[in-house]
C-alpha cells in the first residue's frame, strides 16, 4: 500500500492534463479565496459604517451562512462529486446541521422566553 | 495467529488472553452480550427489590434513600448498560455477515468502544461500595441532582461519560461499516432490515450522544467546581439540563426501538417462510422515524411551562410519529398474513411483540396530547407506557433474536421447549405487572415514591404488580437456565439452522471461522440466499472472487489499556472536590496512561496479518472435515 514506493513514469499527455487540470483547480480555489475575503470585509463594513442593528445583524448572518456553505463546498471538497460516497457525507453533514438548528432555534425561542 | 484458528486446545491464560485482546466482532459481540446480560440481570434485580417494598402498603423493606437509590441504578443500567450493549451485541455478531465483510470497518476502535463500555458500567456500580449510588432518577435533573449529597451523582455523570464514549465510538464504526463494506451487489435497497435499522440507529447515536455529552459536563463542572450553567440563583437555568438530556433522551429509546425492529424483520419472514412485506416502506419508516424522532423531544417537558405554542408543536409532532410506526405494524402483520407461520420460540416472542408494543404505543400518543399529559405526568400511568415499549418492543426482540441466532453466535441451539415456558412465565408477568400499572396511575399513584397509604384503593393492584414482577425473574432465570444447559450440548455444525433463513448470515456454515466468508459472496438481489437456495444452488452462495490470501487485523491489548487509563482518571476527578491529595495525581496518572497508549497506537504501524490460501483450506477442513465449507 502506501509502505512500497511505486514509481511512475507520465506520459507526455498525461502530464499536459494533469497541468491543465491543476490549473483549472487552482483558480477555482483562489476565486473562492477571494470572495471570502470580500465577504468579510463587507462584514466589517457594514458595522463600521454604523448601520441601524436591524440591518446589520441579518446581513451578518446572511453572510456567515454564505461563508458556511463556501467553505463546506470549495475548501472541504464537498463540491467533489466523483469522491467516493459523496451523497452519504452530505446527507450527514445537511442532517447534523438541520438537527442542530432546530435546538439552536428552541433554545432562543422557548428557554430564554 | 493462522495456527492458533487451527490447534483445538488453548489453555485458560491463553484463551483469556485472546478474549481481552481480540478484535474479532463475533467474539465482541459474545462478549456484549455476556456484559449485557449481566447488568441486565443486576437492573432487574433492583426492579425485584423496588417492587417487593411496593407489595404491601407502608413496607419498611428497603429505606426511602436506598429505593432512590434503586429506581437511579434500575433505569440508568437498563437502558445504557444492558438494552445497549445487547443490542451491539447482536449488531457485532450478524451485521458484518449480513453484509458479507470480514470484520467491522475499525476491528480496534470496536475492541476500544467494548471496553469503554465496559469500564465505564463497572465504575458506575462501583458507587454501591464506595458512599451510595446516583439517587436523582436515570434523568438526573438537574435541580435534584446539583443537591445530592456523596458521590454518587459524580460516578454518574464520570461513569456515563466513559461508556457514552464508547458507545459513540461503536455507532461510528457501524456506520462506515455499513456504507463502506458491503459485498458485491449489495446495494442500499437490498440491504436487511436489521443492517438498516442498525445503520439508522448508529446514526443517531451519532447525533444524539454529543448533546448527552455536553450536558452530562455542564453537570460535572457544576458539581465540582462550582460553576452555575444550571443555578437559577446564580443566573443558570436549570431547564437547560431537561433539554440537553431529552435531546438526547428521546433518540435513545429510538436508538434502542429501531435495531429491535430490525430484528423482528429478521424473524418474522424466516418463520412466515414469505418475503417481508413491503421492504422499501419498511427502509423509508425507519428513515422517518429517525429523522423524526429529533424534533419532539419537548414532550418530555410539557408540564416544565414551555407554553401552549411550544407544547402545541411538539405535540403533533410527537403524534406524527406513530404514522411511520404504524406503517412497520402492519407491515409486520401483513408478512404474516398468509405465510405458512412455524411458530418456534423466536417467532413466539415476534407474536408476543406486535400487541406489547402497539399498546405502548397507544399510550404514547396518549401523553402526546399535552393538555392529557398534565394529568398523566410523573403518575404510575407513564411507568406502564414505557415498560410496554421497553419490554414489549426491545427485552422481547432480544429474548426472541437470542434463541434466532444462537446456532450463528454459538454453534449451539437454545432448547426450545424451555424456551417456550421461558416466553409465557415472562409475557403473562410482564403483562401482570405492567398493564395493572396504568390503572394506578388513573388512580392518581405517583411515580418514583418509595411507599404508599393503606386504602387508597391501590393495594390490591400494587400486590398484583410485584407478583408479575417475580414471575418475569422466574422467565430470566429460566432463560439464563436455559443457555447453561446449552452450553454443554453438542455442537450444531451446520448452516441455516431454521431451515427457512433468507439473508447472509445464514449462508454460512458455523461454527464461522475467524474471517467469515471465505470467499466475499456476490449478492444478486434481495434475500440473497434465499435466492441461491431457490435456484438450486448447494454451495450456499456464488462468490464474487477466487480464493486467495486474506488480510485480517492483529489482536492488540492497547483498547484495554486506554479504557483502564480512563477508568483510574475518573477517581481522580472525582475525590478531587474532597480536597484528597492524592486525586490529581491519579488523574493525571490515568490520563497518562489513555495518551501513552494512544501514542503507541500511533507510532507504531499495524499492517495486520495475511492468511493464505493454505491455511484457509485447512481451517476450512478442521472445522467442517474434508471437502471444507460445501
Ligand atoms: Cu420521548
Amino acid at each position: 500500500m502506501g509502505h512500497d514506493t511505486q514509481v511512475q513514469a507520465k506520459s507526455k499527455k498525461q502530464y499536459e492534463y494533469d497541468r491543465h487540470h491543476n490549473a483549472v483547480h487552482m483558480r477555482k480555489q483562489v476565486i473562492n479565496f477571494a470572495i471570502m475575503i470580500f465577504l468579510t470585509f463587507l462584514a466589517f463594513a457594514v458595522v463600521v459604517a454604523d448601520f441601524s442593528a436591524y440591518f446589520i445583524k441579518p446581513v451578518i448572518l446572511l453572510l456567515a451562512g454564505v461563508q458556511v456553505v463556501l467553505q463546506l463546498y470549495s475548501f472541504m471538497h464537498m463540491d467533489d462529486k466523483k469522491a467516493s460516497h459523496m451523497g452519504v457525507i452530505s446527507t450527514f453533514v445537511w442532517f447534523g446541521a438541520v438537527i442542530a438548528f432546530t435546538m439552536f432555534l428552541t433554545f432562543l425561542t422557548i428557554i430564554w422566553w | 495467529m493462522s495456527s492458533a484458528a487451527v490447534t483445538n486446545k488453548k489453555g485458560f491464560g491463553a484463551t483469556l488472553w485472546d478474549y481481552l485482546t481480540t478484535v474479532d466482532h463475533k467474539k465482541l459481540g459474545v462478549m456484549y452480550l455476556f456484559a449485557g446480560t449481566l447488568f441486565f440481570a443486576i437492573a432487574g434485580f433492583e426492579a425485584l427489590l423496588m417492587r417487593l417494598q411496593l407489595m404491601i402498603p407502608n413496607n419498611d423493606f428497603v429505606s426511602a434513600g436506598t429505593f432512590n437509590e434503586l429506581l437511579t441504578m434500575h433505569g440508568t443500567t437498563m437502558l445504557f448498560l444492558a438494552a445497549t450493549p445487547l443490542l451491539f451485541g447482536f449488531m457485532n455478531a450478524i451485521v458484518p455477515l449480513q453484509i458479507g465483510a470480514r470484520d467491522v470497518a475499525f476491528p480496534f476502535l470496536n475492541s476500544l468502544g467494548f471496553w469503554l463500555f465496559f469500564l465505564g458500567a463497572l465504575f458506575l456500580h462501583l458507587s454501591f461500595f464506595l458512599g451510595g449510588a446516583p439517587d436523582a432518577g436515570w434523568t438526573n435533573y438537574a435541580s435534584l441532582a446539583l443537591y445530592s449529597p456523596g458521590h454518587g451523582i459524580d460516578f454518574y455523570v464520570l461513569g456515563l461519560q466513559i461508556s457514552g464514549a464508547g458507545t459513540l465510538i461503536s455507532g461510528i464504526n457501524f456506520i462506515v461499516t455499513i456504507i463502506t463494506m458491503r459485498a458485491p451487489g449489495m446495494t442500499f435497497m437490498r440491504m436487511p432490515l436489521f443492517t438498516w435499522t442498525s445503520l439508522i440507529s448508529s446514526a443517531l447515536i451519532l447525533f444524539a450522544f454529543p448533546p448527552l455529552t455536553v450536558g452530562l459536563f455542564l453537570m460535572l463542572v457544576d458539581r465540582m467546581f462550582e460553576a452555575n450553567f444550571f443555578d437559577h440563583t446564580m443566573g443558570g437555568n436549570t431547564i437547560i439540563w431537561e433539554h440537553l438530556f431529552w435531546i438526547f433522551g428521546h433518540p435513545e429509546v429510538y436508538i434502542l426501538v429501531l435495531p429491535a425492529f430490525g430484528l423482528f424483520s429478521e424473524i418474522i419472514p424466516v418463520f412466515a417462510r414469505k418475503r417481508l412485506f413491503g421492504y422499501s416502506s419498511m427502509v423509508f419508516a425507519t428513515i422517518l422515524i429517525g429523522f423524526l424522532g429529533f424534533m419532539v423531544w419537548a414532550h418530555h417537558m410539557f408540564t416544565t411551562g414551555l407554553g401552549a405554542t411550544a407544547n402545541a408543536i411538539f405535540a403533533v409532532a410527537t403524534m406524527a410519529i406513530a404514522v411511520p410506526t404504524g406503517m412497520k405494524v402492519f407491515n409486520w402483520i401483513m408478512t404474516i398474513w398468509g405465510g405458512s407461520v412455524k411458530v418456534t420460540v423466536p417467532m413466539l416472542y415476534a407474536l408476543g411483540f406486535i400487541p406489547s408494543f402497539v399498546a405502548g404505543g397507544v399510550t404514547g400518543v396518549m401523553q402526546a396530547a399535552a393538555p392529557l399529559d398534565y394529568q398523566l405526568h410523573d403518575s404510575y400511568f407513564i411507568v406502564a407506557h414505557f415498560h410496554y415499549v421497553i419490554v414489549g418492543g426491545i427485552v422481547t426482540a432480544i429474548f426472541g433474536s437470542m434463541h434466532f441466532y444462537w446456532p450463528i453466535m454459538f454453534n449451539r441451539a437454545l432448547s426450545e421447549k424451555l424456551g417456550v415456558w421461558t416466553f409465557w412465565i415472562f409475557f403473562i408477568g410482564f403483562h401482570c405487572t405492567f398493564f395493572i400499572q396504568h390503572f394506578l396511575g388513573l388512580m392518581g399513584m405517583p411515580r418514583r415514591v418509595f411507599t404508599f397509604q393503606a386504602d387508597q384503593g391501590w393495594d390490591l393492584f400494587n400486590f398484583i404488580s410485584s407478583i408479575g414482577a417475580i414471575l418475569m425473574a422466574i422467565g430470566v432465570i429460566l432463560l439464563v437456565i436455559n443457555i447453561i444447559i446449552t452450553a454443554k450440548s453438542k455442537p450444531l455444525n451446520c448452516r441455516d439452522y431454521w431451515g427457512d433463513g433468507r439473508s447472509l448470515e445464514w449462508a454460512i456454515k458455523t461454527p464461522v471461522p475467524f474471517y467469515n466468508f471465505k470467499q466475499t459472496p456476490l449478492v444478486r438481489g434481495y434475500d440473497p440466499y434465499w435466492l441461491e437456495k431457490h435456484e438450486g444452488n448447494k454451495e450456499g452462495m456464488i462468490y464474487a472472487e477466487p480464493l486467495g490470501d486474506i488480510h485480517m487485523p492483529n489482536n492488540s491489548i492497547l483498547p484495554l489499556v486506554m479504557s483502564i487509563g480512563t477508568f483510574v482518571a475518573a477517581f481522580g476527578a472525582l475525590y478531587h472536590p474532597d480536597g484528597k491529595a492524592w486525586a490529581i495525581p491519579v488523574l493525571i496518572l490515568g490520563l497518562a496512561i489513555t495518551v501513552g497508549a494512544m501514542i503507541v497506537r500511533s507510532v507504531k504501524d499495524d499492517l495486520g496479518f495475511h492468511v493464505h490460501v493454505e491455511e484457509v483450506i485447512a481451517t476450512e477442513e478442521h472445522l467442517y472435515g474434508k471437502g471444507g465449507n460445501k
